[in-house]
């Protein structure tokens, strides 16, 4: 949809050269505006770091949008800028999935003739973009921005119709190929668990918990401060039955002739303390 | 009435064309102003207004009431020390505070604050530019503004703020679209995309005495706009990207002094932005209630658009103070699940009604498209699978949700009674006194 906003955009261009006078205010625009947009080209060429190169990117693409307004086409020049700085939050996205944070480019080829290809592809491009751009100056005859903004109420209204009728197909191939990109990332960038089952939703889990019986609350703490102020005291249940879950293993499991001292101790039977002592009793 | 997408200039970009230099400086060093003393309003009007909810006295100590605390606090934060991790990426550091900060201070320069006023006897209208793609330009702004939230996440150097600069990259693709959408429908009834001409289409009144506001007229619009700006700003319950409770400070952990209260002062004119823009496209910008001239010329209109956006961003502290963050994939789903589609379909039917408006039909033919709506409707709605019944194996579930045992459970019988265990005492025990509840069975 972008390449085509951008076709479309070039259409007015010519139209201002030839019809309209460049203004002081454009020609300083442009001297501005163009060093600028090449920079970001040549910085998102050489940066090392893949996010450097987006956000080279992003630079190219504002001074492209501020160009179109300074041409008198405002509502391309902001579709520009809302489009791309969503394309290229996309494209950083790519880069954190695929590569990671600490991205830099690796000099390593990893698929053979990759080089090539790509010097292939990229001089077929040039060739296409220089062979069009050559045409819509030499051959094309333009028509003049106030011809193409009569109909329809005007250059948005006009944008509208072109793409949805006579580039439809453009369009919607255009927008195919980038949801196919899409697709791709996610795939490439998805780290499948290969071999292992698929995880369990947590409706699930829940399910399962309770479906196999066991006890899924607490257990019962013993029945302390009911009848007495003791660990060993069981918890009843509403029936009045013992809660075989609050007794403590450990107090079952001892003798009560191990605990002779303790209990008395606690029940205030055994040796005791001199009461002028300073120290509680020597054993 | 059939007015296409408007190439004409609107009445208020006629009035603003002859604006003399001295006054665009004017309105500029106004516009910022405002913000930035709305922002310190916001601050504490929001923690005085949550601590309220919360029945605690909140900021009181400096300044009238504590209406000064945020004043304070900002300046205390220019005088703190400035950190960059040493994983930082230096450059891209730095800049992300200023990209978050200034298109959200520019966002504003479409908004028109209020009709035709006279400066020093220059007529103009309270408005700095008024472009015939005034909306586009927030949403642009809205759009460049998050790099400063996603690279300050990215740069820090740090897993938290990498996560929440994911979060709040998904976030604003998300929810940017259901704005976008829910714009475009106010954009069909006005037929033109500037904000002057938006709000003049909405002088008028409906049925007599309703003011002609496109949120009464485009409800639905309307909610998914208020919801989606609440994502689009960050806000909770849509603060996904700098939630303390998982991700320590969020995007701006890392950040501190000035760049942090950068970050600070964007979040809150963004907020001031799309509360206003949210009154320009809804609420019928800076126009009273009722039509007429009684305090409804000139500089009143300055009274309505402070009302209206300070309604909104109200709720922004309402929302803030009842309702708790969102799940993260809840909230995805809430964006591309409900708002989307929903903006879709209502977009089609306002394009159906527009088209049967301009084209003039017969009443004869407008009730056979009623009828050919309604049929679809219902031949979709017999298409649609019906939900599945949940299946009887699993555990019965009441209408609560909990795990219930069923209606016809046979009560089992009580547990036997438990034999107590003691153990052997010798003869001659003497602590008789100690008595536990196993005894006392």
């Amino acid at each position: 949809m972008s390449l085509l906003v951008n076709l479309l955009a070039q259409q007015p261009e010519p139209v201002q050269r030839v019809v309209d006078e460049v203004t002081t205010g454009e020609a300083v625009a442009f001297w501005v505006l163009g060093p600028l947009a090449l920079a970001g080209a040549l910085g998102m060429l050489f940066a090392r770091n893949a996010v450097h190169s987006a956000l080279w990117l992003v630079v190219t693409m504002l001074s492209l949008g501020v160009l179109y307004m300074v041409q008198q086409a405002p509502f391309l020049g902001f579709v520009q800028i809302i489009v791309y700085t969503g394309a290229i939050m996309m494209l950083f996205l790519f880069v954190l999935m695929m590569v990671g944070r600490d991205s830099s480019d690796s000099v390593v080829e990893v698929i053979r003739g990759q080089r090539l290809a790509a010097a292939l592809l990229g001089i077929g491009f040039a060739v296409l973009m220089v062979g069009s751009v050559a045409r819509a100056l030499t051959s094309v005859e333009p028509a003049g921005l106030a011809e193409a903004n009569a109909t329809n109420g005007g250059n948005v209204g006009n944008i509208g119709q072109e793409i949805f009728t006579d580039y439809l197909f453009p369009f919607e191939l255009t927008s195919a190929l980038l949801i196919t990109a899409a697709l791709g990332a996610m795939i490439l960038a998805f780290v499948g668990r290969d071999g292992k089952p698929a995880r369990k939703t947590q409706k699930e889990l829940v399910e399962e918990r309770f479906q196999d019986g066991t006890r899924v609350g607490s257990i019962p703490g013993p029945g302390v401060f009911a009848t007495a102020n003791s660990v060993a005291t069981p918890a009843l249940l509403p029936d009045g039955s013992v809660a075989e879950e609050s007794l403590f293993d450990v107090i079952e499991a001892t003798d009560r002739s191990v605990l002779t001292d303790d209990v008395a101790e606690v029940a205030g039977t055994g040796d005791q303390p001199d009461s002028r002592a300073l120290k509680g009793s020597e054993s | 009435m059939t007015k296409y997408l408007a190439a004409e200039i609107g009445d208020t970009a006629e009035l603003l064309a002859d604006d003399p230099i001295w006054l665009v400086l004017i309105k500029v060093v106004g516009i910022f102003a405002f913000l930035v003393v709305m922002t310190l309003f916001m601050i504490n009007w929001e923690r005085k207004v949550v601590a309220r909810m919360q029945h605690r006295p909140g900021p009181n100590r400096v300044g009238p009431n504590g209406w000064l605390q945020s004043l304070a606090d900002g300046l205390k934060l220019a005088f703190k020390e400035d950190i960059r991790p040493v994983l930082a990426d230096k450059w891209v550091y730095f800049l992300a505070p200023v990209i978050s900060c200034i298109p959200a201070f520019l966002a504003f320069s479409v908004i028109p604050i209020a009709g035709k006023v006279s400066i020093f006897g220059e007529e103009t209208a309270l408005q700095l530019v008024d472009l015939p793609v005034g909306v586009l330009v927030v949403l642009a702004c809205s759009s460049i503004g998050v790099y400063g939230i996603v690279l300050a996440g990215w740069s820090s150097g740090s897993p938290y703020p990498l996560l929440a600069a994911l979060r709040s990259a998904a976030q604003v693709i998300s929810y940017e679209i259901a704005m976008g959408l829910s714009i475009v429908a106010v954009i069909m009834f006005t037929g033109s995309m500037s904000t002057g001409d938006i709000v003049g289409a909405q002088a008028s009144t409906i049925l007599g005495f309703a003011p002609a506001w496109f949120g009464l007229l485009l409800f639905p619009s309307f909610a998914i706009y208020v919801v989606a700006m609440v994502g689009e700003t960050n806000r909770a319950p849509f603060d996904l990207p700098e939630a303390e409770s998982e991700l320590v400070g969020g995007f701006h952990t890392e950040y501190s002094s000035l760049k942090f209260a950068l970050f600070f002062l964007a979040e809150y004119v963004n907020m001031v932005t799309v509360s206003a823009l949210a009154t320009t496209l809804f609420l019928g910008g800076y126009h009273a209630p009722w039509t007429g001239d009684f305090l409804n010329t000139g500089w009143w209109g300055l009274l309505w658009f402070i009302l209206k956006t300070l309604a909104f961003l109200f709720l922004f502290i309402w929302l803030r103070g009842t309702l708790p963050r969102l799940r993260y994939d809840q909230f995805m789903k809430l964006g591309w699940k409900v708002l989307v589609p929903t903006s879709l379909v209502w977009i089609m039917a306002v394009a159906v009604i527009r088209t049967g408006a301009i084209q003039q039909l017969s009443t004869a033919q407008r009730l056979i498209a009623l009828g050919v709506v309604v049929g679809l409707v219902l031949l979709v709605s017999f298409l649609l699978p019906d939900k599945k019944v949940a299946d009887t194996k699993g555990v019965p579930l009441a209408g609560s949700g909990f795990p219930v045992p069923p209606l016809d459970l046979a009560v089992p019988k009580a547990a036997p009674k438990r034999k107590v265990k003691v153990a052997n005492i010798p003869a001659d025990d003497t602590a008789k006194a100690v008595t536990t509840g196993k005894e006392a069975e």
